[in-house]
């Protein structure tokens, strides 16, 4: 029972041993008025065939509908030897690797993994991750405000063209320590509306937040506005979609200096979409600023004896050295979910990641010219996109959503919560899993919602 | 046995000072200091002109496996730092009382300074420490 | 096994590539929106190799780590028990993998009433009032917990509470977690027999405390016999308690965080709950809270309409302290938890803390038996127990890290080393209860050669391990000349331009 392999002889010569009568008596230093009643509420246990019976009725009552929702997850073909290899019993459940010698395996796939990361988003080096892009992003903006040599402002400059959760996260993990947040506006193009930088409104500040895409899955003028905020004493702190990487200009080349720290969702990476993780965030940055980063980091070195060999460095930063003066309270990186995302990469490669970037564009590409041509349906923003739009309609989106839910089809995220103003506007995103037959069967579901939905004319 | 020049003063945070003729403060950590955080790999010092308060931390030495701050033994401003150590930070652990100095300081006229112990009381100190 | 293996990026060769797994090609046409200025320039530095050399080089690293399913961890504090394979394999169904997170929670009924009864679990085995799943990790959960008690108090309009009082013996993460959520630590000593100094706590509550963070039993191993009186002066000061669930196995069904008087608390679910360390994460760090703080709870929660799940955010939960993450957490770790709590049952979580307390306490009689001395000697173990190498190091000139690396040796995890601070030369040492009989002797045997060869050839344990793929590394170079990503030894190491 619960993996305990005890018998009861075992039981009695332990205890024997230890000089006690009974397991109770190990007890004897807890005050018996702290004593446990028996857990009424918890169920009785269930053996490995009846769990395994509930666990896939549960799983067939999710069912497994077509996906045209992205919105900071991406559904990505993911080669089978990824999670055949990551699910060795070596990978995963072998522990943080504090001993290095027992866990080189572990060690040499971060650091090849920092090397992928550093060289997708051009910057020198990377850390071993954080668990999500979300919290990768409030740790950047904490780093930014170590980081920054030139202001001692805690104010960061947000672009509402960031991930409305992002920012959340955000407020949540980087406003105790007294950081606050000012948005930036967005265009009639879906980008940062450089009018409201060309105003220069803005106070000192230590960073600015650049997501590209962008959540509405439009391209920034990444390159001005960068060099803007350099010029202003800014850091600059990327978020990024490590897909498009391979297609769109890294933010290391991004504007005349590039960006200073990169973050981002490394979940299209080989990590399946499981209702939201776990996921890893990745982050990379300048060679000077590596000892503000937080989180794990392995470097290579050499044993006594001459042989190449890696380990963790640069631990003084750490809670376990620094204690309340740590860079962050950080312990784990996403281990396994590293391991997952370094051996994607490996079978893919830039081509086959290229590949990827590229079908998804022209995918999204082809399902919003079919959906664009149904009545009352249009793109909301005219700009460059890479694999995700926002569409409008001449009437309300979650009764639409509703409908195509019905028909096994999950149709995208719908903006009215975070984006009122917007109108009825939903965000679509296609990826290369996405056969022409899938692309027309959304299209065939959404016209026919629209015939029996109520349209806005009807509804004032 | 740990060196403890006689003409410099000590703070209990293992610090030295050394009053110059020219009215600035030298400061940088001590043998002792030195060698209970083994190897150092990396030090990180505060910007020349940065206005110190007593008390508080103004520089870090790191080892492999231990992090500390140094803390400013008397406010003025920072006149100096010894940038060779960022890219040497084993020179703390070779010369710990002359080529590692870390800051040098000019006094603010009014300001206040930490006690100090002189090398007889810092020896005591260490002395203690070890029982 | 070969002494090195090199890395993925010298293995394969200039256009080779996993074809199979790739996308066919775009058409260059279907680009031609996109602006030229905003393009890469050059591709990225990735490997190019086929499958097959890509499963090769990854298996091949595997065998350089130790892990669960080959070794004994005997890790204070990690609670590394076995990771029972049903667990993984029921949280990889494919309806579960292939879920979106913005899906419509319609169409995840499934996955939403695994996670809406492990918070019920989760609540009747800590004998609190209400779970959070949301935070990703142990160290996100103390975020979690902390932010909580600050929101408690803002909520009552009592801003002078800045100061968190936490134990000396405490996990690095508390003063972390607590400079992170803006508050100055105080630390509370501990004093001779492991117990907390109640005279210190006394001097130190007041109108600035906060709260008091707290693993009970503690990092030493054993239980704060004074938790009932630590909970008075604590909440009469007008502060709360946290409960740091690192330590929870030892207790699991014999002893609720609640019934001490805890306000809030944190589980590690990859350690108590027997999701897999991933050789570093994954984790989970699920919250519990008693009524006053259910409020705060970090979204999202799941909740119920009659039959029907439903994620609950902002919306319904405006006090909340907000969002963690993106979506909801790590969801196919807390659906691991899920099938390892269910295949316990009520009976199996009372067998855990029994079980685990049993074998430490073996252990340690076994250790003490062969001449090891323990950092408390009056004191019961919990689920974990501390011996000092003190003598070791004085007579022997061998210390706890050579006793741990010489373990690697005889193919057994080290345990934990130099922690807590406090107890010089300390090894923290925790068998959990999946560990046979079988195997705590076998260890125990080992320790016992250990401690003869320290006496008879130490240099064997100074440079061990001998064993392993390498030997001891100079974390000194590693930290000075930093190398931290793999350049091609011909190739000038510019980063890819735009």
């Amino acid at each position: 029972m619960a993996f305990i392999p005890h018998m009861s002889a075992d039981v009695s010569a332990m205890l024997r041993t230890i000089g006690v009568a009974s397991i109770d008596e190990l007890f004897d230093e807890i005050p018996p008025e702290l004593a446990a009643a028996e857990l009424h509420d918890v169920p009785e246990p269930l053996n490995e065939m009846q769990i395994g019976r509930l666990m896939r009725e549960r799983a067939r009552t999710d069912g497994a509908p077509l996906v045209f929702v992205g919105a900071g997850a991406y559904e990505h073909h993911i080669p089978a030897a990824v999670w055949a290899l990551a699910a060795r019993g070596e990978f995963y459940t072998s522990y943080t690797p504090y001993q290095a010698e027992a866990s080189q395996g572990t060690l040499q796939v971060i650091y090849e993994f920092q090397t992928m990361i550093a060289s997708l988003t051009g910057l020198e080096v990377a850390n071993a991750s954080l668990y999500d892009g979300a919290s990768a992003l409030a740790e950047a903006a904490l780093m930014a405000v170590r980081a920054n040599r030139r202001s001692t402002s805690k104010r960061l400059l947000v672009p509402t063209t960031v991930h409305p959760h992002y920012r959340g996260v955000l407020e949540t993990i980087a406003a105790p320590q007294g950081l606050t947040f000012d948005p930036l506006p967005y265009a009639a193009n879906g980008g940062i509306d450089a009018a409201a930088l060309a105003r220069g409104e803005t106070a000192d500040c230590a960073a600015i937040v650049l997501q590209q895409p962008n959540f509405f899955g439009a391209l920034e003028d990444v390159d001005a506005i960068t060099d803007w905020a350099h010029a202003k004493g800014m850091l600059v702190i990327a978020v990024v979609n490590p897909v498009s990487l391979a297609l769109l200009k890294p933010p290391g080349a991004w504007g005349t200096e590039g960006a200073d720290i990169v973050v981002g969702e490394g979940q299209p990476l080989g990590v399946p979409l499981a209702s939201g993780g776990p996921y890893f965030g990745f982050m990379a940055t300048r060679r000077s600023y590596v000892r503000s980063m937080p989180g794990r980091i392995v470097g290579r070195t050499l044993d006594r004896v001459g042989r190449v060999g890696y380990t963790l460095t640069l631990q003084a930063r750490e809670q376990h050295i620094r204690r309340a003066k740590a860079t962050s309270n950080i312990c784990t990186n996403q281990g396994l979910l590293v391991t997952a995302a370094t051996i994607h990469l490996s079978l893919l490669g830039a081509e086959g990641l290229a590949r990827t970037a590229a079908a998804c564009h022209a995918r999204t590409r082809a399902l919003i010219e079919r959906l664009c041509r149904l009545p009352g349906v249009g793109r909301r923003f005219a700009g460059p996109y890479f694999h995700e739009v926002v569409l409008s309609f001449d009437r309300p989106v979650a009764p639409l959503l509703e409908r195509l839910a019905r028909a096994g089809i999950v149709g995208g995220y719908d903006l009215s919560r975070h984006y009122p103003e917007l109108g009825h506007a939903l965000l679509v995103c296609a990826t290369e899993t996405k056969t022409e037959a899938d692309l027309e069967r959304y299209q065939q579901a959404l016209a026919q919602a629209l015939q029996d939905a109520p349209s806005a004319r009807r509804q004032p | 046995m740990t060196e403890i020049p006689e003409d410099l003063q000590y703070t209990e945070a293992h610090e030295w000072l050394r009053r110059r003729a020219d009215g600035l403060v030298e400061i940088g950590v001590t043998d002792h200091a030195q060698s209970a955080l083994g190897d150092l790999v990396f030090v990180e010092l505060p910007a020349v002109g940065r206005a110190l308060r007593a008390g508080e931390a103004c520089a870090v030495v790191e080892s492999v496996k231990s992090a500390s701050d140094v803390y400013a033994p008397l406010s003025g401003e920072v006149v100096e730092a010894n940038a060779a150590l960022e890219k040497t930070p084993e020179t703390i652990n070779q010369d710990p009382y002359r080529a590692g100095w870390m800051i040098r300081v000019r006094p603010s006229p009014q300001g206040e300074t930490s006690p100090t112990l002189s090398a007889a009381q810092y020896r005591r100190l260490l002395d203690e420490q070890r029982r | 096994m070969s002494p090195t293996e090199p890395t993925v990026f010298e293995i394969g060769a200039p256009g080779r590539g996993a074809t199979d797994q790739w996308p066919e090609a775009t058409p260059a046409e279907a680009l031609d929106d996109l602006p030229a200025a905003l393009l890469r320039g050059s591709r990225a530095a990735l490997p190019e190799v086929g499958e097959l050399d890509a499963v090769r080089h990854f298996t091949r690293l595997s065998q350089r780590n130790f892990c669960i399913d080959t070794q004994f961890y005997p890790l204070g504090s990690c609670t590394m028990k076995y990771n029972p394979k049903a667990c993984h394999q029921y949280a990889m169904l494919p309806e579960f993998l292939a879920r979106h997170p913005l899906a419509p929670d319609s169409s995840g009924q499934g996955v939403l009433a695994c996670l809406y009864e492990l918070q019920e679990i989760l609540k009747a085995a800590t004998g609190l009032a209400a779970v959070s799943l949301a935070p990703m990790a142990g160290a996100q959960g103390e975020f979690a917990g902390v932010s909580m008690i600050r929101a408690y108090h803002t909520s009552r309009g009592d801003h002078a509470r800045d100061e968190l009082i936490v134990s000396e013996a405490a996990h690095g993460t508390n003063p972390a977690t607590a400079s992170m959520c803006g508050y100055t630590v105080r630390e509370l000593p501990v004093a001779e027999d492991g117990d907390a100094d109640l005279e210190a706590l006394r001097a130190a509550v007041g109108p600035r405390t906060a709260g008091i963070m707290l693993t009970n039993p503690s990092t030493l191993g054993v239980f704060e016999r004074q938790i009932g009186e630590i909970e008075r002066i604590v909440h009469a000061a007008g502060g709360l308690l946290y409960y740091d669930g690192a330590n929870l196995n030892a207790i699991l069904g014999r002893v609720r965080p609640g019934d001490m008087g805890f306000d809030v608390m944190h589980m590690n679910l990859h350690k108590t709950f027997a999701t897999p360390h991933g050789g570093g994460g994954p984790g989970a760090g699920a919250v519990a809270v008693n009524a006053r703080l259910e409020p705060f709870l970090p979204v999202p929660l799941v909740g119920r309409d009659g039959s029907a799940y439903r994620l609950l955010d902002e919306r319904e939960r405006p006090q909340s302290i907000g969002r963690l993450s993106a979506f909801a957490g790590n969801v196919g770790v807390l659906l691991r938890a899920y099938v390892y709590v269910r295949m316990l049952g009520r009976t199996g979580l009372r067998a855990v803390g029994e079980h685990a307390t049993l074998n430490a306490n073996y252990l340690l009689a076994r250790l003490r038996a062969i001449g090891y001395e323990p950092a408390y000697p009056e004191r019961r173990a919990s689920h974990e127990f501390l011996i000092t190498l003190r003598r070791e190091a004085r007579e022997l000139e061998v210390t706890a890290m050579d006793v741990a690396k010489r373990l690697l040796d005889y193919g057994f995890h080290a345990p934990t080393t130099y922690f807590p601070l406090l107890v010089p030369e300390c090894l923290l040492i925790e068998p959990t209860e999946t560990e046979s009989k079988a195997t705590l002797d076998a260890f125990a045997e080992a320790m016992a050669r250990i401690l003869e060869e320290a006496r008879r050839e130490p240099q064997q344990l100074r440079s061990a391990p001998h064993s392993l793929p390498v030997q001891r590394l100079d974390d000194v170079r590693a930290a000075k000349q930093l190398d931290l990503t793999w350049q091609a030894p011909a190739a000038a190491p510019a980063p890819p331009s735009g």
